[in-house]
């Protein structure tokens, strides 16, 4: 069965369609990429996804269940998390109350447990913190725990705006141009880590990227989106020579 | 917990400590008012720091939950021969339950726009209450019983420190604090932002009206000239000098300012011109407030401390 079946979703802005008839399949455990030229539509059709903006029209389905009307913490909480194109960090806070923050839907204790330091407020806490750390772990950021975000080296604070994104335990990660910034090494590596996510955490991804190397060589299927509309999908090689694609970023032939 | 026990063992000798000073009659008369009055600011202080420091919701109508406290108690105690006790409870359930209604709807507004909101229901309260003859009017409510001592001001302070301090130490507090940093990321990350910032508004004006509640018992009066916006702005002026965001640092303020303030009692015509010029420098020099966002603690102290050491070792 489909994780996310999203079907003629469409956006508009007063007269601009941004997103029309967007239609998107994706099943359990995919790697897939969304590309198209600029100002295509693919952030606004992520923001669709996680309900900062409300569609015009359309459906979404996430297992089974609609996303449509959904507040973006509600969507988060049902399991899709997502990571923005301008790093988004909770820059004046360290690495690990970051993490941390991502925790907080799945905590239990009430107000009066943690005001009254009663009831389940240790171990619950205890546990973030414990799960926080592998998270951190997992990324190499655990002896960068203390430092401020925002004086963390811009390759490092894309990962941890990663690894907040996984501490909520999502289903479906969206990486809005992962490797945006990042020189070919850091790419790389970000691919390597993508894919190891992937396998490791038996997630779903959908990313949005630029980087053609990134996206060819990572993703299992690829889907083009132009003036707000899909106009290709299938695997990579196929995306390389389809000709729609092939126009819509480099222009029709002048003849 | 073994800190918050030392804490509270501090806290109860420097009362002991005050209060041994109180009965000995060191601390005259007036300094026990301002000693009073600082507990209650430390009250106000920490309590916007709540909304404005830590869940970056800028009020400027903190006063006018101060008033509502400060009013509704004095009527459960003078007009229903009520305990104490009650009036302070009615006060702040009162105030909290118009920060819960005045939250809702304003809370919405970001920035500059929920500072003049906020600012106009401080001012709308306090005009309300000026049109009520029931408790008084203009010429305020007179013949409060004196029930605040020193005692109350400060456990009620302490009680507030601490419900506060450990508040923001949960997933809840982190949750407000997320709202400050960033608040898309926030809700992306799961995060009810409108839910936290109702919570934190409706907590910080609960405590402004036990503050109010202490107030008008100790000054026999609550009169609406007392809360205006310029009460609200003494309290702003706190915690944005001891730092958004740090409690510590509002308590230092408070007790720094509402000290400064009754040692220039005696020269009316300068203190404005005083306290003025004190704003100035510092915000020039400390634009993020005596302690930024820092809490200062004991591990503070030995960090520094043992920095020290280690720069006087080297220096051999």
């Amino acid at each position: 069965m489909a994780l996310l079946k999203i079907n003629k979703l469409t956006k508009e802005f007063g007269g601009l369609k941004a997103v029309a008839n967007f239609n998107i399949e994706i099943n359990d455990g995919e790697l897939i990429g969304l590309i198209g030229p600029n100002g295509a539509g693919k952030t606004t059709a992520f923001n669709l996804m996680t309900g900062v903006y409300e569609p015009t029209s359309g459906e979404m389905l996430f297992d089974g269940k609609s996303l449509v009307g959904l507040k973006p913490y509600e969507v988060t909480q049902r399991g899709i998390a997502r990571t923005f194109q301008n790093i988004r960090l909770f820059s004046d806070l360290s690495v690990l109350d970051n993490v941390k923050i991502a925790y907080h839907f799945h905590v239990k204790y009430g107000l009066w447990e943690s005001v009254l330091r009663v009831g389940r407020y240790y171990s619950e806490e205890d546990m973030i913190e414990q799960k926080a750390m592998e998270c951190l772990k997992m990324f190499k950021l655990d002896d960068r725990r203390d430092e401020i975000a925002k004086n963390l080296p811009y390759g490092e604070q894309r990962r941890l705006e990663i690894a907040r994104a996984l501490a909520a335990q999502p289903k479906l990660l969206l990486l809005d141009e992962p490797a945006a910034g990042m020189n070919p090494q850091e790419t790389h590596e970000l691919m390597e880590m993508i894919r190891w996510i992937r396998d490791e955490l038996k997630l779903t991804i959908l990313l949005i990227e630029h980087d053609m190397s990134l996206v060819m060589g990572v993703c299992e299927r690829i889907y083009v989106l132009d003036y707000g509309s899909i106009i290709a999908d299938g695997t990579p090689a196929e995306i390389r020579n389809n000709p729609c694609v092939i126009e819509a970023y480099l222009g029709e032939e002048v003849c | 917990m073994k800190r918050d026990l030392m804490g509270i063992v501090g806290a109860v000798a420097l009362y002991a400590l005050l209060m041994g000073l109180i009965e000995s009659e060191v601390i005259g008369a007036f300094w026990q008012l301002n000693i009073v009055l600082i507990c209650i600011n430390i009250i106000l202080a920490v309590s916007l720091n709540l909304i404005t420091g830590f869940t970056g919701q800028f009020s400027i109508g903190h006063a006018g939950f101060m008033a509502v406290g400060a009013y509704l108690s004095a009527v459960f105690t003078v007009k229903l021969g009520l305990p104490y006790i009650v009036g302070i409870l009615a006060g702040a359930a009162g105030a909290a339950i118009l920060g819960f209604a005045i939250g809702l709807p304003t809370l919405r507004l970001k920035g500059d726009y929920l500072a003049i909101a906020t600012l106009g229901l401080g001012e709308i309260i306090r005009i309300t209450i000026l049109n009520i003859p029931y408790v008084g009017g203009a010429s305020g409510l007179m013949g409060i019983p004196r029930y605040t001592t020193f005692t109350w001001a400060f456990f009620l302070m302490v009680i507030t420190v601490l419900f506060i301090k450990n508040f923001i130490n949960s997933s809840h507090g982190r949750a407000c604090i997320s709202i400050r940093e960033n608040e898309i990321a926030a809700e992306a990350m799961g995060v009810d932002t409108t839910k936290y910032k109702v919570i934190a508004f409706t907590i910080g004006a609960t405590f402004a009206g036990v503050a109010g509640g202490l107030f008008s018992h100790y000054f026999y009066i609550a009169h609406p000239a007392s809360f205006t916006f310029m009460k609200s702005f003494d309290i702003l002026t706190m915690v944005v000098l001891g730092g958004m965001g740090s409690i510590t640092g509002s308590i230092t303020t408070a007790i720094l300012l509402t000290y400064i303030s009754a040692e220039l009692a005696s020269y009316p015509e300068w203190r404005m011109v005083i306290y003025a010029l004190l704003l100035i420098v510092l915000m020039i020099y400390r634009p993020q407030g005596l302690f930024g966002n820092k809490e200062l603690s004991l591990k503070l102290f030995s960090r520094i401390l043992g920095g020290g050491q280690r720069g006087a070792a080297e220096n051999k």
